[in-house]
């Protein structure tokens, strides 16, 4: 376990109660060291993205490590899209659960943004049967 | 055309969204998640009144802060898309007082390829690209030809008709549509609709 900063985590969904209920289950399987944040729904609560909520999600989980963006579709991706900054700020092309739960467990380990966005692809090919 | 000109096109398309509003969102009822009108007419009505708020000097300013309020205010995919739109013609109109229809047209042009880089949509995928790009080739070929203003105008707006009527029978391959596959083939696009709106609204504000 490396000490240092660590790669933050923000999940994009379109509702609010998935996001947050997504990172409940991401820090129970991966453990509450990890710097995972939701960003979910509009800033009236209605189901749609807010571009200030995730721009304030990246700022909480940025360590300096840099910080991977899992959204989830639609203007989930398009508004991601907004905040890219290639090499700090990056955006993980992945199963919305499957590869929050990759990433998490990768930045847990302290390992690089690069290792954490290719944990989190590796979602893409992992078969559950 | 001037800053006063991009405001009055801004509050009517404000207008043109709010009374086409019902429509847009059968339009997307049909075949995405029924909120298009909804998101437009809220997003629209935010930027109407942030330039009424403080009433920027020139074309380029009001365009990026009518961008900047939509991806702030729409809360769907339209928000990032037309924002990222109107944010590229901001920019490329820079900090002129005046713009000629040239310069729209190449303002135009920027910002549809904004759209494409965001959205990742090629004409025919079935979105909003269907009807924007046909209207910025339209509107850039009208001027080189020597057309006056309202006529360029003019073949913009016929332009983004026939674009989105071309892509009706099509199968969407982008946005919330794709996802019904072969079903979205026959449903007119809420995106290509609303840019004939927007675009409509252009040739009304230069016209009356």
């Amino acid at each position: 376990m490396s000490a240092g900063p660590r790669v933050g985590i923000v999940l994009i969904s379109h509702s609010d109660a998935l996001a947050r209920e997504a990172v409940a289950l991401v820090v129970g399987i991966a453990g509450d060291g990890v710097a995972v944040a939701p960003a979910g729904g509009t800033d009236d609560g209605l189901l749609g993205t807010s571009v200030d909520k995730v721009a304030a999600a990246i700022v909480r989980v940025d360590q300096g490590a840099g910080v991977v963006l899992i959204p989830d579709l639609g203007s989930s991706v398009l508004t991601a899209r907004l905040l890219e900054e290639p090499g700090s700020v990056v955006i993980a092309d992945v199963p919305f659960v499957e590869g929050a739960i990759g990433a998490a467990v990768a930045a847990g380990t302290g390992a690089s943004l690069r290792a954490v966005l290719d944990a989190a692809e590796d979602a893409r090919v992992y078969r559950k049967l | 055309m001037d800053a006063a000109f991009f405001t009055a096109w801004i509050d009517e398309i404000a207008r043109a969204v709010t009374a086409g509003r019902e429509r847009l969102t059968r339009l997307d009822a049909a075949i995405g998640d029924a909120d298009h009108g909804a998101n437009l007419d809220r997003g629209f009505t935010a930027v109407r009144e942030a330039l009424a708020a403080k009433p920027p000097a020139t074309p380029g300013a009001v365009l990026t802060l009518a961008g900047t309020t939509l991806i702030r205010k729409v809360g769907g995919a339209s928000g990032p898309l037309y924002g990222t739109a109107l944010r590229q013609m901001g920019a490329a109109l820079g900090s002129a007082p005046e713009v000629t229809a040239g310069e729209l047209a190449a303002a135009l042009e920027a910002g549809v390829a904004g759209v494409r880089k965001l959205g990742g949509a090629e004409e025919g995928d079935k979105t909003m690209v269907d009807a924007l790009a046909p209207a910025a080739r339209a509107l850039t070929a009208a001027v080189a030809g020597g057309l006056k203003d309202g006529e360029a105008l003019a073949a913009a707006r016929a332009a983004a008709e026939e674009g989105a009527r071309t892509a009706v029978p099509l199968q969407a391959r982008k946005g919330r549509a794709s996802y019904l596959g072969e079903r979205s083939a026959g449903h007119e696009d809420p995106g290509a609709a609303s840019t004939v709106l927007i675009l409509t609204a252009l040739h009304t504000t230069a016209t009356r």
